[in-house]
């Protein structure tokens, strides 16, 4: 198999590799005996592992590349591929660690696809010094989403997060999306702990800036 | 602290990962700076609402169909009659 590049790291990265040193070993996770079942072929044990993450790897996969059908095929690819490779698996992570990890690749491997000359790597992405730095002091309306219906509200955070470089976007989304810890998440993206907490600042902050239109009370853009 | 040191404490601040005498110092930096001040409340907003919002759409016929397909991958992959067939062979005991 090739070794990938990790789009987020540049760094070597094997998906499949279950050496995972940044996530503190815990008690022995209930997912371990299904997968243990699924390697010596009992199938419903690892039908029982899709039905618990497909919704997560899903979501997960919809938030990276921001398009639907994309994330169906990923969310196939993900289980088909973890299930070829299940033998890798030796528990030093978490099953669900070990299939965000895969959908993440997944992930950026398809945006890197679907982009053409205008691709701008996620190393450009990160060195940007773009919303590192608040600009926008507005104080936001007490419950301001509560200004826009569900439907209105929704697409203002797709079309929010979306503007996000795919590094930092993939980064909010495993930390405070999917509730994965910092070193879940570090673990997932092939990336040490304080370039996860880097990259979560300027994604949150850029968020902000960027939410702050719709929400900053006296503010003209909303309704 | 100034702006500058208070931001790089930010994610630590939010993720209740500060030991305390660094927190007294970012709490005392946010009680004299309003900006700071600002950007704490609408960032921690930011983060909720992003929470709080419905997710993408899971309709239980989208998980029934993916979780068809993934299974019928697996089963024509040409690995699952393998293992299968391993597992059976621990099962007659040889």
């Amino acid at each position: 198999m090739d070794v990938q590049t990790s789009p987020i790291a540049n760094e070597p990265l094997d998906p499949f590799e279950d050496a995972v040193a940044a996530e503190p070993q815990a008690e022995i996770h209930p997912d371990v005996a299904l997968v243990e079942r699924a390697k010596a072929g009992d199938t419903a044990a690892f039908e029982q592992l899709v039905q618990q993450y497909e919704r997560q790897i899903f979501r997960t996969a919809q938030h990276i590349t921001q398009n639907r059908e994309d994330a169906e095929d990923i969310t196939q690819d993900v289980f088909f591929k973890a299930f070829q490779k299940l033998d890798q698996f030796q528990g030093n992570s978490k099953f669900s660690t070990w299939l965000v990890r895969i959908a993440v690749n997944e992930s950026l491997m398809r945006l890197r696809k679907r982009k053409t000359s205008k691709t701008v790597s996620m190393d450009q992405d990160v060195e940007t010094e773009e919303g590192s730095i608040p600009r926008d002091f507005a104080e936001w309306r007490p419950n301001p989403e509560q200004n826009y219906s569900q439907s209105e509200l929704a697409e203002i955070l797709r079309k929010t997060i979306a503007g996000l470089p795919p590094g930092f976007r993939t980064v909010f989304t495993l930390r405070d999306i999917e509730n994965l810890s910092t070193e879940e998440t570090a673990s997932a993206l092939g990336l040490s702990v304080p370039a996860v907490k880097s990259r979560l600042l300027r994604a949150r902050l850029q968020l902000r800036e960027r939410l702050s239109r719709y929400f900053r009370q006296n503010n003209e853009a909303s309704k | 602290m100034n702006c500058t040191e208070f931001l790089s404490k930010l994610t630590d601040y939010f993720d209740g990962q500060i030991d305390p005498a660094l927190l007294a110092e970012v709490k005392e930096h946010l009680g004299t700076c309003h900006h700071c001040e600002v950007v704490v409340d609408t960032t921690r907003k930011t983060i909720d609402v992003y929470r709080g919002a419905s997710s993408y759409e899971f309709p239980e016929e989208l998980s029934n169909r993916l979780r068809a397909a993934v299974m019928e991958r697996c089963r024509t992959s040409g690995k699952l009659p393998d293992i299968e067939l391993r597992a059976s062979s621990k099962q007659s005991g040889q």
